[in-house]
This record gives C-alpha cells, structure tokens and sequence, in this order.
C-alpha cells in the first residue's frame, strides 16, 4: 500500500475568531428555520394571516376592543408579538428539540463553538428571523393603514419589547426541548402556541378579555403583547410588563440550567 | 465508567503514540464508543485520568476541542441541511479548514452536495462525518466505526484517505469491529472486551503468538476415524489438534522445524492426500477467539 505525504492534511488546527464563529451559527440556524415550511407558516403566513382576517372582519363587524384607537394600529402591534412568540417559542423549541435529537448538539459540542456561542447565535438567529417578521407583517399593517407612533421613543420601547420577550420566551421554549423527547416538544410548543394565540392577550388587548385581562397581563404574552401595543399606539415603554417578561425570563433560564440536556 | 449498575469501561489503559493509527477493536457493547467519548469530553470518567494532547478533555475542553477532530458513530447533522452546506458550516468554525470543495471530492460527496442530509444514504452520511471530523485540520482524530455501513470500494476509499492522513502527520485513533480494518490499517491494535483491554499490540506482534505455529491441513477425502488423536500422538504433547470439519484440521502447537515435516509424513502414513497444507500465521480474528472464547461479530450488547 502506498502512503504518499501530501501535506494536505497537515496539522493546522485552530477555531475561528468567537465572532465569526457565532454569526455563521446564526446565519444557518435562521436560514435553516425560514427554509423549513412548518415554521415559515408559524412565523410568516399565520401572523399575516390573523393581521389581515382580523382587521377585514373586524371591521366588518365594527369590533369593539373597548378602546377609541383605529383596529389596525391595535392589531398590527399584536401580530408582531405573536410573531416575535411563535419564532422565540415554538420555533425555538421545535427546532432544539431535534438537534438532541439528531445528534446536532453533540456534534455542534466537539467542535471549536462553545456552549455560550451556541446560545449566542440561536439567540441572533432569532433576530434575523424577527427582522424578516417585521418587515413583512409591518409592511402588511401599512398597506392596512397602520400608523404607529413616530419618534425614537417608539423604537426604543418596541426594541425593549422584543429584547425583554425574546429572552422570556426562549428561555421556556429551550426548558420545554431541554425535558421532553423531540415529537412531545413538537406537541407542546404547538398547543402552547395555540392556547395563548387564544386566551394570551397577545393579539388581542387586555380590555377585549374583561376581568380575565387582569390574569391575562401577569402571562408573558400578555406582558409582551401590552409591551409592544403600547410601543407602537403611545411610544413609550410599558415598565412594568417588560418587568413581568424578566420576571417570566428568569424563571425559564433558571429552570432550564437546572433541567437541560444537551444530548 | 458505570450506566446505571453496568460497568462499560473498566480499568483501561491505553495511551496512543503521536502520528500513529491507533486502532481500538471489539465486539459490539465492548465499551469502544465509551472510551472514546471519554477522551472528547463527552463523559466524565468515574475513576482515573484521561489526557489528550496533554490536556483534561473536561477541565481544558476549550483549548482541546479545536485540536481534535471527532467523527460520530451516525448523525450528527440538521435532517434538512444540504451535505456541502454543513460540511462549510463546520469549515466555518475552524481558523485554517481545508478546502471544502477538494475535501469533497475526495470523500466523494460531489455528487450529493446539494442532498439534504436525511436523504444521504448511510455510506454518505458517514464520508460526511468523516470530512467534519477532516475539515478543521486537527492534530488528532477520533473516528468511531469509520467505515460501518459503507460499500467495498468506500471502505478503500477511507482507508486510503487514513493513511495518507498519518503520512501527513495527524494521529489517528478509531474504533472498529471489523478485524480486517484493524489488522490493514492499525500501528497499534488495542482490543478490548466488556469495558476491559484484553490484548495490545502491532498486528505483527499480536498475530505472531510467539512461538506457536498454526498449521491447516485439508484432505481430498474424509480422515479415517481416530485420524485426530493418531496426529497428535505423532507430533507430541505440545500441539493441539482440532478437527475443523470432516475434511480439515487445525493444529496450533510449539513452532518446530520438524512439525511441518510430522503432519506431511503422518499424512503418508496414514494414506492421506493432503488437499492442502499451509503453515501461516495466526489472524487476528485467531487472536480474538483465543482470548475471549467468543467470536468477534457475535459481540452481546452489554453497555
């Protein structure tokens, strides 16, 4: 047998700079999400969907939300959190659920990206999936009529919004992938989906659910919901949901560092 | 290291020198992939050290991790990621990869490249993890069941693609259950056997069994009766003689000048006409057999 020394595998071993080793997790962990047609429709075509069926109908029925503010600018926020739940929740979940379970995360662990890095880049791929959310369903709101509050003020509470619900969410989304096996999480993260896309004040206002609202604004998405509704209908930040949202953030990183598997 | 109440590895020592093929061989549940993961820092050992490359694979998992370079037994990848986009996606991750596309090309992932990983069949899903343990230049290799699953001609391939990577200086250890693969490939063969080492060496060493000799006769026609014992009393006490089937006999014993000579006269004797007779050496496969009593492929799971 002939043992030829080529050099082409010569020893150079090495990781990349922690940066770009995070931002290419990222990238693959979004483009992976937005290529896969399950999480597209939870992400993308259900919001657009609820956004314009409920301003259509809505309207059609003269809905009353209990408020004076035009119906789209207070759905259009809605929508944004359901999205901004569906992609840091369920998607979140469903996706790390089958990492264990093909071996992802295993393999993703021998190689030079650490534990945080992996963190790290879910998280920013979580961001590149919302931007896209924003753009579209946005986009849908505008040419619904939404007219969101102008100024800095806006944006600065809406980016708080987004931060403070993206932690919460996802922290129980990984507790929810880090304790069941891949198809209970699957499941769970879909039915989980479902009962606060209904009863979770996050499309709809706490006014619209009565007394219940009371309860309603203690669950995260109906913390996140006011969060971003009160981003967009008065630009300033809602305190004391995005408090209830770290409240909920700590609670989901605390139990799943206790409970979370990596294979 | 203990699951539950079953002890898988136990005891072992085993070190690997620098640029060598180390091959780690046993039956299925022989605790192969348990010593491996421990040496990834998959596992924490119960008992005893592990070091590699001179470092604590979990204390100093940081600094070894973009060392080494790790081929799963299986999966490993997104079941929707296209072959090429992972394999880059790993590349990514490591300071100097190898170039991906030749790296393909000579693992012969060409074609695939754009497949999505869970339509790859099992011999490609395994060049695959073979190229993203490869890809990020390591010192050192883990590589467990490289070639379990794979056709003839991939087996060569990857066989091909060891050895040159040892000629380039990367030391390579991995785990079989195929004693060809160890005995073609290995510098050193470790095997091992419910979590213990059994046997260590160069195949040349383990297979030489010192000075035994091991003889296979095979006759054109049936040996008369007694034909078994009639041998052994011809060639001494030392020998043992096993009837293989009614037309062959194995006789391992004291490597001797004369032993050779014995059976071809005992033959005459005897009116026997030798089909053939060969004297060679043991295999490794001998080696096992010898050692635990049990064939290799007939391996119970007990991990």
């Amino acid at each position: 047998m002939s043992e030829v020394a080529t050099g082409t595998f010569t020893p150079k071993p090495g990781g990349a700079p922690i940066t770009r080793q995070v931002v290419a997790q990222a990238l693959m962990e979004a483009k992976l999400m937005l290529r896969n047609g399950e999480q597209l429709l939870l992400a993308v075509v259900i919001p657009v969907m609820v956004l314009i069926g409920g301003v259509t109908a809505g309207n059609a029925i003269e809905l009353d939300l209990g408020t004076d503010r035009a119906l789209v600018d207070i759905l259009t926020p809605g929508v944004l959190a359901l999205a901004i739940m569906s992609t840091s929740f369920t998607s979140l979940a469903i996706a790390t659920g089958f990492e264990r379970r093909y071996g992802v995360i295993k393999r993703l662990g021998a190689s030079p990206l650490p534990r945080t890095g992996l963190l790290a880049g879910k998280v920013l791929a979580l961001g590149c999936v919302q931007l896209v959310q924003l753009f579209i369903i946005g986009g849908v709101g505008q040419i619904l009529g939404w007219t969101p509050a102008a100024g800095f003020g806006t944006v600065l509470a809406f980016f708080l919004a987004i931060a403070a619900g993206t932690l919460a969410f996802a922290s129980l989304g990984l507790f929810v992938a880090g304790v069941l096996r891949a198809e209970a999480t699957l499941a769970a993260a879909n039915l989980i989906y479902l009962l606060l896309l209904a009863g979770g004040a996050v499309v709809l206002p706490l006014t619209a659910y009565g007394a219940y609202g009371d309860v309603a604004r203690w669950l995260p998405s109906g913390a996140l919901g006011e969060a971003v509704r009160t981003a967009f209908l008065d630009g300033v930040p809602a305190w004391r949901d995005l408090g209830v949202l770290l409240i909920w953030a700590l609670l989901g990183s605390t139990l799943t560092a206790r409970t979370f598997k990596w294979e | 290291m203990t699951y539950g109440d079953k002890t898988a590895v136990d005891g072992l020592t085993l070190s690997v020198a620098e640029g060598s093929i180390t091959a780690v061989l046993g039956p299925n549940g022989a605790g192969k992939t348990t010593t491996l993961e421990t040496c990834e820092g998959y596992r924490r050992p119960q008992q005893g050290t592990v070091r590699v490359l001179g470092l604590d694979p979990i204390a100093d998992r940081k600094q070894l991790l973009p060392r080494i370079g790790v081929m799963l037994q299986g999966q490993g990848a997104w079941s929707g990621v296209r072959a090429m986009e992972m394999l880059k996606h790993i590349a990514r991750l490591h300071a100097h990869p190898l170039d991906v596309d030749s790296l393909a090309e000579r693992l012969g992932l060409g074609e695939c490249g754009r497949t999505p990983y869970r339509r790859l069949s099992g011999g490609q899903q395994q060049r695959l993890g073979l190229a993203m343990a490869l890809v990020g230049r390591p010192e050192l290799v883990f590589v467990d069941e490289p070639t379990a699953g794979m056709d003839p001609q991939g087996r060569r391939t990857t066989w091909e693609l060891l050895r040159e990577l040892r000629a380039d200086g990367v030391t390579v250890v991995l785990t079989t259950h195929y004693l060809e693969e160890a005995e073609e490939l290995a510098d050193q063969v470790h095997i091992i056997d419910r979590g213990r080492m059994i046997a260590s060496g160069s195949p040349l060493e383990l297979t030489r069994g010192g000075a035994t000799a091991t003889v296979r006769l095979v006759v054109t026609k049936p040996f008369p009766p007694g034909a078994r014992e009639s041998l052994r009393a011809a060639l001494g006490e030392d020998t043992e003689v096993t009837l293989l089937d009614e037309r062959s006999m194995r006789v391992t014993g004291k490597a001797d000048p004369t032993t050779l000579a014995k059976v071809s006269r005992w033959c005459e004797e005897n009116d026997v006409l030798p089909e053939s007779l060969t004297l060679g050496r043991r295999s490794l496969e001998d080696v096992f057999l010898d050692l635990t009593g049990g064939l290799l492929t007939e391996g119970v799971e007990h991990v």
